[in-house]
């Protein structure tokens, strides 16, 4: 992982891998974009992307990722938003957002390469998490469609349930390798 | 692992992802330079060490990001209250000074 993948890069091969157990996979090719706004401005950019505004700690979406028009938004903060969308249609969602919010108060930031995203996915998936990730993984504490920031071990994350065996995690780039190590050793330790 | 209540995230969150930020509702002067030497130093480093109930900032800085405040007693470590900034002390049943 010295270098950043490309978003033309074939498919990598999955990070851990047991069937029946769970896979680890890195996910390419996502641009990243931060909204901060005073509400005019969010409801202006809900309209724009024709999503409801989620509730904080919640993400809605509209397609699956990798799908041209995909695009998923969640609040990680009473005023934070972020919006995944496929990297090749930054810059035209850029220029729709600035323009259906120009007369709103509001920041929009490129972040595409602050993180990297992993999927986790597989029926050990949350006793994986729960090795070093102390929120409450159980599906009534953090149920589909929560999206939040935590901590594994000593990364910050962004963590989303997309099903009930299917987390997406996201970590700053420099922290990717120890979030992989942890992960894999928390796996190792389930046995 | 102590729960704490975000009053933004509206739920209970694990200790590790709150960090401490000091004492609440100490107000900065609007004037420092018309404060006297002495009530800028109270300001500044002055603080009660209640034992007993306090009130507190705390940052859910592995969180939501934001600032808030905590009734808390210090000799049982239990949160009592938590609360937006700018909104004033609830009152607590055991919490009089």
């Amino acid at each position: 992982m010295d270098e950043a993948p490309s978003p033309e890069t074939a498919e990598m091969p999955p990070l851990l891998n047991r069937p029946g157990f769970a896979r680890l996979l890195p996910v390419l090719g996502l641009g990243r974009l931060v909204f901060r706004g005073v509400p005019a401005a969010e409801a202006r950019l809900g309209a724009a992307l024709g999503l409801a505004l989620p509730a904080i700690n919640r993400m809605v979406h509209r397609g699956e990722r990798g799908e041209p028009g995909a695009r998923a938004l969640m609040r990680f903060g009473p005023d934070e938003l972020l919006l995944l969308l496929p990297r090749g249609e930054l810059e035209s969602a850029i220029a729709a957002i600035s323009q259906a919010c120009a007369a709103e108060p509001h920041i929009l930031v490129d972040v595409s390469d602050r993180h990297l995203g992993f999927v986790l996915e597989g029926p050990a998936v949350a006793a994986i998490l729960h090795s070093g990730c102390p929120l409450d993984l159980d599906p009534r504490a953090f149920p589909v469609g929560m999206a939040t920031r935590s901590l594994f071990h000593k990364a910050e994350i962004l963590l989303w349930r997309i099903a009930p065996m299917l987390f997406r995690i996201e970590t700053g780039r420099s922290f990717a390798p120890y979030l992989v190590a942890q992960i894999g050793a928390g796996a190792r330790d389930l046995g | 692992m102590l729960l704490i209540r975000c009053p933004f995230c509206r739920m209970e969150r694990p200790e590790l992802e709150f960090r401490h930020a000091g004492a609440a509702h100490r107000l900065r002067p609007a004037d420092p330079a018309a404060v006297s030497d002495r009530d800028w130093g109270e300001f500044l480093h002055d603080r009660d060490n209640i034992r007993g109930i306090t009130a507190e900032r705390w940052h859910h800085v592995h969180g939501c990001g934001r600032f808030f405040n905590a009734l808390r007693d210090t000799v049982s470590d239990v949160f009592l209250a938590t609360y937006e900034p700018g909104a004033p002390r609830p009152d607590v049943p055991g919490a009089g000074q």
